[in-house]
């Protein structure tokens, strides 16, 4: 005999679509709090809107079900038709005892507001909570310029090992470290290679791969903070001590887990002194020193791809 | 004598029901075949504890501010009585704790504890994974030494390696584009509030679940894994002392 279908299966819900729309939703939120308030005001709609049908979808069955009681409610009252009216003063004791498991609309109604209520006094409490931990992800930083002394402390061709306060009003904890050179002039005008020490692998520092002139040092005083000039000669590029990433003197990665070259801070001429603004990614350099082509791309974190097709793994950046 | 022993308890037990919760928690039917490996979650408990206690006292002398997070560190290791022994007992302990997850883990896969009708409580130690893993990323950060300042700048890095979302949990991590004081009082946070008592929560349903479903026994019992619970001693205020009587099952063939 042909098993009946349907037997001894849990009565699931039909699928619905309302979810999938819900989804749609969500991603629209978390896209439009990235891209712009519009595509995130349209997501809370389609989420609101998809929402409220999922969730009438779900709990239709015990709607109906509610429905379905109720004739269950007018039942006594049917059954005392003939009998003379309860006359009114009798109150509620002569109201019939309610069936086990019966609702009120007015008890659903004060369930209802009490859940309703409590989601959005919890809303209301998480949303700030919630977004004041988020924020900072998705605020811009304002750098100033950091002046790093007179043009005249960087010999040509000399790599300078110079640490700046990156924030002055942070303080010490925002100390970094560039290598500088100067590359002579470019058309008239000066050039210099500005490599970030930040390992392009997951952000260790990375060292001069030699000597470090530490007598030479030079310390200057600017209206940024304090900043420590020493000259080195990395003839061996850079080297990273956490996982062994190497640099050569451009930037350009030569082994190790590093995914590209050096950042690079850009630098501006003020007065005959040299500053630093904001930094770049680099996928890799071409040629060296002032006539070096950068293939430039905006600041990403380490280890992240900015060529490639592993690229498309990161379509977004946090603003920096 | 007993009787004023018992006096006080009763009073409890008629006012709250704590003795007999506290009963029913504690004399539970057990295979009679259980061992020492069955102690790998309880000595896991206990690590957690032992973390709890110390981190409360450490978090009275610690400050969580990039200028005095060192120098209180050394102030604890240094200046305060048996300060470095409760610094210790906590950095030691934080492996221990972890160590003492995974074998109790091991435990739990290779005796197949994990099957029906324990599932449920597999998950929920799935869940306690991460969080343990995450305090020991959070607060290897507070000693705020070079070690722990580079080994935290290469693990958000390691998130901002992460498809597309990865840039944008560093960033959270960080606080923002770069590491800041806030970054350290964020961690702080996270390390003592928010991983704790989620951990304490779910260590809760964890316990829960265990003494609702028993203790399995191990592959090689000839006694059932899941056993019906003794009814409660029909006396009230019979005692702590008086256990019902241990049944034991046979393992259907």
């Amino acid at each position: 005999m042909e098993p009946q279908q349907g037997q001894g299966k849990p009565h699931l819900p039909p699928p619905s679509l309302w979810p999938i729309g819900f989804a749609i939703g969500i991603v629209c939120i978390l896209v439009g709090l990235i891209v712009s308030w519009p595509a995130a005001a349209v997501g809370v709609a389609v989420t609101v809107v998809f929402g409220f049908l999922w969730v009438r979808d779900v709990t239709g069955g015990y709607r109906r079900r509610d429905i379905g009681t109720e004739p269950a409610v007018g039942g006594p009252e049917s059954a005392t038709e003939g009998a003379p009216a309860i006359p009114a003063d009798r109150g509620e004791a002569a109201m019939p005892e309610p069936a086990p498991g019966e609702r009120f609309p007015r008890s659903v109604f004060l369930e209802g507001a009490t859940l309703g209520l409590g989601s959005v006094i919890a809303g209301i409490v998480t949303v700030p909570i919630v977004g004041f931990s988020i924020a900072p992800v998705f605020q811009h930083v304002h750098h100033d310029e950091i002046d790093l002394g007179p043009i005249s402390n960087f010999k040509e061709g000399q790599y300078v090992v110079t640490t700046f306060l990156r924030d002055p009003s942070e303080g010490e904890i925002s100390r970094r470290t560039a290598y500088i050179r100067n590359n002579g002039f470019l058309d008239n005008k000066p050039s210099f290679t500005v490599l970030s020490n930040r390992c392009a692998h997951l952000g260790c520092p990375v060292q001069p791969n030699g000597p470090m002139f530490d007598k030479q040092k030079l310390e200057e005083t600017t209206k940024t903070g304090d900043v420590t000039l020493i000259p080195a000669l990395p003839a061996g590029g850079f080297g990273c001590p956490c996982h062994g990433g190497q640099y050569d003197q451009e930037g350009n990665r030569t082994a190790g887990p590093p995914v590209r070259a050096l950042d690079r801070y850009e630098f501006y001429i003020r007065n005959g002194r040299l500053a630093v603004g904001r930094t770049y990614s680099v996928s890799h350099v071409d040629g060296a020193g002032a006539s070096a082509k950068i293939h430039k791309y905006k600041e990403t974190g380490p280890g992240q791809h900015v060529d490639g097709p592993e690229q498309w793994f990161y379509p977004l950046q946090p603003p920096s | 004598m007993l009787a004023a022993a018992q006096y006080p308890l009763d009073w409890l037990e008629e006012r709250s029901g704590l003795i007999g919760g506290l009963r029913y928690f504690l004399f539970r039917k057990v295979p009679g075949d259980s061992g020492w490996w069955h102690t790998l979650g309880s000595a896991t408990l206990t690590a957690f504890l032992v973390q709890l206690g110390t981190g409360v006292i450490l978090a009275m002398y610690y400050k969580p501010d990039p200028k005095s997070a060192y120098e209180s560190v050394q102030h604890i290791n240094n200046d305060v009585t048996l300060g470095w022994l409760v610094r210790g007992m906590h950095r030691w302990g934080a492996s221990v704790f972890i160590i003492l997850i995974f074998f109790h883990m091991a435990r739990v896969f290779l005796f197949g504890a994990y099957k029906y009708p324990r599932e449920l409580n597999w998950v929920v130690g799935v869940l306690l994974l991460p969080l343990a893993l995450l305090e020991g990323f959070s607060g290897y950060l507070l000693p705020y030494d070079q070690t722990a300042y580079w080994a935290t700048v290469v693990g958000i890095n390691i998130n901002g390696t992460g498809p597309f979302i990865g840039p944008f949990l560093a960033s959270f991590l960080r606080s923002g584009p770069e590491i800041t004081g806030d970054t350290l009082s964020r961690f702080y946070s996270i390390h003592m509030l928010l991983l704790p008592g989620a951990i304490l929560g779910l260590i809760g349903l964890h316990l829960y679940l265990v003494v609702r479903l028993g203790v399995s026994s191990p592959p090689w019992s000839p006694e059932a894994a899941g056993r019906e619970r003794a009814e409660p001693p029909p006396v009230p205020g019979s005692g702590l002392v008086n256990p019902a009587p241990r049944g034991v099952t046979k393992r259907p063939d």
